[in-house]
């Protein structure tokens, strides 16, 4: 896991516990990712929440067109949003969970998951029950 | 400014797959059967526009119709292609910049998803490495948080569907002619759940034309001519949800099909109720019901007792979809929209054959609405 690469660079932090990296305009809205190129001279990096609540999801059962580029043989997984109270909505994939666990609502924590034996990507896994 | 503007020609060209005719031959085919339907020579038509996503420019059409010197503007809008020609075409002749105006939309995409780069949507390139970058994925998510907070069944995206293949059956212009049962629609394997596959339409090929005339020159040609009473083409305000979105604000914000429907209406000084047929974007099942809402026929949540009783069938009390709209018709994207328009023509007209709305309809509302986040309202009104 350690040996992996993030899938770009820039989208959470390094530290035992990351979070994703956001941007804050100066109307105070944050977006995801932080923008690049010109619009990020108008925004300023904001670390955002490890946890959240479920806003929706969906399954991707097919293998998607170039430019995807995933693990072969295609692995089928889950994508949905997670709401960052106070914060932002962000778009997500979602592990650790099979379609019949996923409830609108449901408490939802970050985690940096394998993309390929090569890369690692961001994710949201269902909160454990205490 | 003179804004009495109509319609009096339509030609469509099938949709589907036509292979050995490319998409902007479809298009003369569909100006060739729009001016014969309005009874006029390509020589009277004064200014043109039009365009295509995925197959070319459509200035280039004049080799095949005539070199007549007429200025023809190509438009290249994506999903608003088309909604857009058709209100630069009405702008020309309410200006009085002409009398008779052209607006055409043609496209031919390959066989599958559309195939869409991060790039030329500003978009990083993870974004569309880790398989985020597919349009079924944005209409799922849409619509499965719309079922879970109104209440919408799995049952009733499935009627949307079986009523779109059912329209088909009796259209001459949609590319599904074979109805499909709602057992079947339910029970097909999932493209991004909760959608099945018979519940997304599918990219296609197709061509529509339509020639925009000034009162005066109706009256001239006699012509069976239907007026527009307003057009509304907007693009998305802050906080909306639209595809391709790696984020997007708490709480939301407005929809671009809402502001422009209001827009709609209140230029033509008319409201939802006063409609008798609508064309509704229905990209997939989901598309419809929650477009239902966003135009303003119906609350969230009503849509599940509008489908149980039926009240957007062809016999029903507001048809929608009445050519089985996308579902049915495949989308080419630069006629697709225009193909609403044209199905408006043909129910305003009478001329619906085995599919026409019953007791003579006055109203038809057409509504196109496609990334990244556009939303364009013709209202007709005979």
């Amino acid at each position: 896991m350690s040996a992996r690469v993030p899938i770009a660079p820039g989208l959470w932090t390094d530290e035992a516990e990351p979070r994703l990296i956001g941007g804050r305009r100066a109307d105070g809205e944050i977006v995801f990712p932080m923008p690049d190129g010109d619009a990020a001279a108008r925004a300023e990096p904001a670390l955002l929440s490890r946890r959240g609540t479920l806003w929706s999801w969906t399954t991707q059962g097919f293998e998607p067109k170039e430019p995807y580029s995933g693990p072969q043989p295609f692995q089928p997984f889950l994508i949905g949003y997670v709401e960052l109270p106070g914060e932002v909505i962000v778009e997500t994939r979602l592990v650790d969970a099979a379609p019949a666990d996923l409830v609108i609502g449901m408490a939802m924590t970050f985690a940096v998951v394998p993309f390929d034996d090569a890369r690692s990507t961001y994710a949201f896994r269902p909160e454990r029950q205490p | 400014m003179n804004d009495d503007v109509h319609i009096i020609g339509a030609g469509i060209h099938p949709f589907g797959r036509t292979d050995g005719r490319s998409g902007r031959d479809q298009g003369v085919f569909a100006v060739r059967a729009a001016l014969k339907d309005a009874g006029i020579e390509w020589g009277d038509v004064e200014y043109a526009y039009g365009g295509s996503a995925a197959a070319g420019s459509a200035d280039i059409m004049v080799n095949e119709l005539g070199l007549t010197s007429v200025p023809f503007i190509n438009v290249a809008n994506g999903c608003a292609t088309g909604g857009s020609a058709l209100a630069a075409a009405r702008n020309a002749v309410a200006s009085g910049a002409c009398d008779i105006a052209l607006a055409v939309g043609f496209d031919k995409h390959p066989r599958g998803a559309f195939n869409a780069k991060p790039a030329e949507y500003g978009l990083p390139d993870w974004y569309g490495e880790t398989g985020m970058m597919l349009t079924t994925q944005f209409f799922a998510l849409k619509i499965q948080r719309y079922m879970a907070l109104h209440g919408i069944s799995r049952r009733t995206l499935g009627l949307v569907a079986e009523k779109a293949f059912r329209n088909g059956t009796l259209c001459d212009h949609a590319w599904r002619r074979s109805p499909v049962d709602l057992d079947t629609i339910l029970n097909a394997p999932v493209v991004n759940d909760p959608l099945t596959k018979y519940m997304f339409c599918s990219p296609a090929e197709g061509a529509v034309a339509l020639i925009l005339a000034s009162a005066k020159k109706v009256r001239e040609l006699g012509a069976d001519a239907v007026r527009i009473a307003s057009i509304a083409f907007r693009t998305r305000p802050e906080g909306s949800f639209e595809v391709f979105a790696p984020s997007i604000r708490v709480g939301g914000g407005g929809k671009p099909t809402e502001i422009a429907s209001r827009a709609a209406f209140e230029m033509a000084g008319i409201g939802p109720e006063d409609v008798s047929v609508a064309q509704l974007q229905d990209t997939e099942s989901g598309a419809e019901i929650m477009h239902m809402a966003e135009n303003g026929f119906c609350a969230d949540g009503e849509q599940e007792h509008w489908l149980a009783e039926g009240w957007s069938e062809i016999k029903g009390r507001m048809p929608i979809n009445t050519d089985g709209g996308c579902l049915a018709c495949g989308e080419p994207i630069g006629a697709s929209g225009l193909r609403q328009v044209y199905e408006n023509m043909v129910q305003l007209r009478g001329r619906g054959g085995e599919r026409q709305v019953p007791n003579g309809p006055k109203v038809g509302y057409s509504h196109v609405y496609g990334a990244p986040g556009l939303s364009a309202v013709a209202i007709l009104e005979r």
